[in-house]
């Protein structure tokens, strides 16, 4: 009979025979790009000391709380939110989650803007900023024709010649509430929520972008060696 | 970090770009509790949501039934139900993708709309009018229906003319319309029925696009509701016709979506303003400029616009202070 004489402390961790498999190649790639350090940092670089950093995770507050009170209304139907004075506040809340999450986002999208927050390997960052905007209008719009009643009607209605002069009317169309109400509740948050997670990852990967740098002479914590250097990434490992 | 390799594998350097690449940081790190700090915003904006929902609650205006628009304007109804009957209403004359009635907008050769085809058939005569009076267990109706479908094209466009000019005088009273009297074969029994039938809700039925039992798909009843101006009468006195910006107001003095500002200024100017192709082209104009927005990064000169507004220095003011200071020190303590 075999024993265990516990010589290993983590049986599921890889050896090093293990190293082939997808499983280890993925981990491997996982924590050596986003180690827990850089994943959850106890510090930050000097420079980021502005209130326009809050706008970030005040932009993910607001989505959970668009997701979570999206999901109190699923729990009781589309209809629910209309003869009911609790649906109606839920209702509320949503909406005030989805006006905030859009404010908070638009500052922070042109607050990285004039940060030039792409610089230093951060460009698919910023890209992947745009499109979760971008989803996340056409979520928000699908929002407004999920609602039954006379604002669904006029924007859907309004809606469906820009809309069809695209040609997408052929397959997106927003005078069919079921279809609006699947894309609203299935697929648009879906890549709403996997590009804000990418979005965030990528942040923690590549690190808070540094200033511009300062004249040359004036010594601001950044290596800078002569008019020519690769591309350098401003977070530490 | 991997460096550019040259076809001979050789590393090639690449000239520092201000507004593409950075420098790495060797100053100071400083404590920054990330998880306190998104705990802190989720309630902040919890509280704040929540105010916000108790003080102004959240808009939610009843919407207009064929049933409300054929009992507030019965007449109306019957002007616009003419239209889908001789085929001369919007939704009769819209082109893809309800039918091939219309022209599809375009930009010079590009009509996607055109290439792409209809998918949502809609024929306004027999989904609006004939199809649902069909359903009616009423002989009269049926035979003024039956005779209208066996008459030729230019008869029952004859009697179709002859009534869409005669109700635009219209009244309504004791359950049924009142036109000058004319040649009109069976279109106004057809009518009178299918106004009877809209005042009692069973239109609203009866247009339901759903072939079974459950249905989700409002294309028909909504068509039909925006032939009329019913619907934008009410929108008009609500501030959401399209001269006053109305794709991204709600009923109310709600905010309404305010992101799509730049979507809907585009209407407000010429030649949009007045142009057949207004919609592809204000989508023209969003795709390119969200493409920019997008691709902003790669674009010389568009990415260097942060540099040249300078409006990072405010952000990152105590930082350049901190600098400013220790040029200073850095000054005073030289020889």
């Amino acid at each position: 009979m075999s024993v265990d004489t516990g010589s290993r402390s983590d049986p599921s961790a890889g050896l090093p025979e293990d190293a082939r498999q997808w499983t280890a190649k993925l981990r491997n790639s996982a924590t050596g790009k986003l180690p827990p350090g850089r994943l959850l940092p106890d510090r930050q670089p000097a420079y980021v000391a502005s209130w326009i950093y809050v706008f970030g995770v005040l932009t993910v507050s607001a989505l959970l709380l668009v997701i979570a009170t999206g999901c109190v209304l699923a729990l009781k139907g589309p209809a629910w939110w209309h003869v009911s004075s609790a649906g109606l506040f839920v209702n509320s809340l949503h909406l005030w989650s989805v006006e905030a999450f859009f404010f908070f986002m638009v500052i922070h999208l042109w607050g990285k803007f004039f940060m030039a927050a792409w610089r230093g390997r951060r460009r698919l960052t910023w890209v992947t900023g745009v499109v979760a905007f971008l989803v996340s209008v056409g979520a928000a719009f699908t929002g407004y024709l999920s609602q039954q009643n006379f604002d669904s009607q006029w924007i859907s209605t309004q809606a469906k010649d820009g809309i069809n002069a695209t040609g997408a009317g052929a397959f997106f169309n927003v005078l069919n509430f079921g279809q609006m109400l699947m894309w609203h509740i299935v697929l648009l948050p879906m890549v709403v929520a996997l590009l804000a997670v990418v979005h965030v990852l990528l942040v923690r990967t590549r690190g808070v972008v540094p200033p511009f740098a300062a004249p040359p002479g004036r010594q601001d914590g950044m290596a800078r060696t002569g008019g020519s250097e690769p591309s350098v990434e401003g977070d530490r490992a | 970090m991997s460096e550019p390799r040259g076809s001979h594998g050789r590393v090639r350097r690449r000239r520092f770009n201000p507004d593409r690449d950075v420098a790495e940081w060797h100053g100071r790190y400083v404590p920054f509790d990330l998880v306190k700090e998104f705990v802190i915003a989720l309630v902040a904006v919890a509280i704040l949501v929540t105010v916000l929902a108790v003080v102004f609650s959240s808009p939610d205006d009843h919407p207009v039934t064929v049933r409300s628009w054929s009992n507030g304007d019965p007449a109306g109804f019957a002007q616009t139900a003419i239209t889908e009957l001789d085929g001369t209403s919007g939704s009769a004359t819209y082109g893809p993708p309800y039918n091939t009635n219309g022209t599809a907008q375009s930009i010079g050769f590009f009509s996607p709309a055109k290439w792409l085809g209809v998918h949502v058939p809609i024929d306004s005569a027999q989904d609006f009018v004939i199809g649902p009076l069909q359903t009616l267990p009423d002989r009269a109706v049926l035979a003024a229906v039956s005779l209208y479908n066996s008459s030729s094209a230019a008869q029952q466009a004859k009697w179709t003319a002859a009534y869409e000019k005669a109700v635009a005088k219209a009244t309504f009273g004791n359950g049924r319309l009142r036109i000058p009297a004319g040649d009109y074969g069976p279109v106004p029994t057809m009518m009178n029925a299918l106004v009877s039938m809209a005042r009692s809700g069973a239109l609203d039925g009866a247009l339901l696009s759903s072939r079974q039992f459950y249905g989700s798909d409002y294309t028909k009843p909504l068509l039909f509701i925006a032939d009329g101006t019913f619907l934008s009468n009410i929108a008009q006195s609500q501030h959401l016709a399209g001269d006053q910006w109305g794709m991204m107001n709600e009923t109310g003095n709600f905010p309404g979506q305010a992101w799509l500002w730049l979507y809907t200024m585009w209407y407000q100017v010429p030649p949009m303003k007045t142009s057949s192709n207004a919609d592809l082209q204000v989508w023209a104009i969003m795709m390119l400029l969200t493409l920019g927005l997008a691709l902003v990064p790669f674009i010389p000169g568009l990415r260097s616009i942060p540099r040249w507004v300078g409006l990072y220095k405010l952000i990152w003011r105590r930082h350049y202070r901190q600098l400013a200071a220790t040029d200073s020190s850095a000054t005073g303590a030289g020889p």
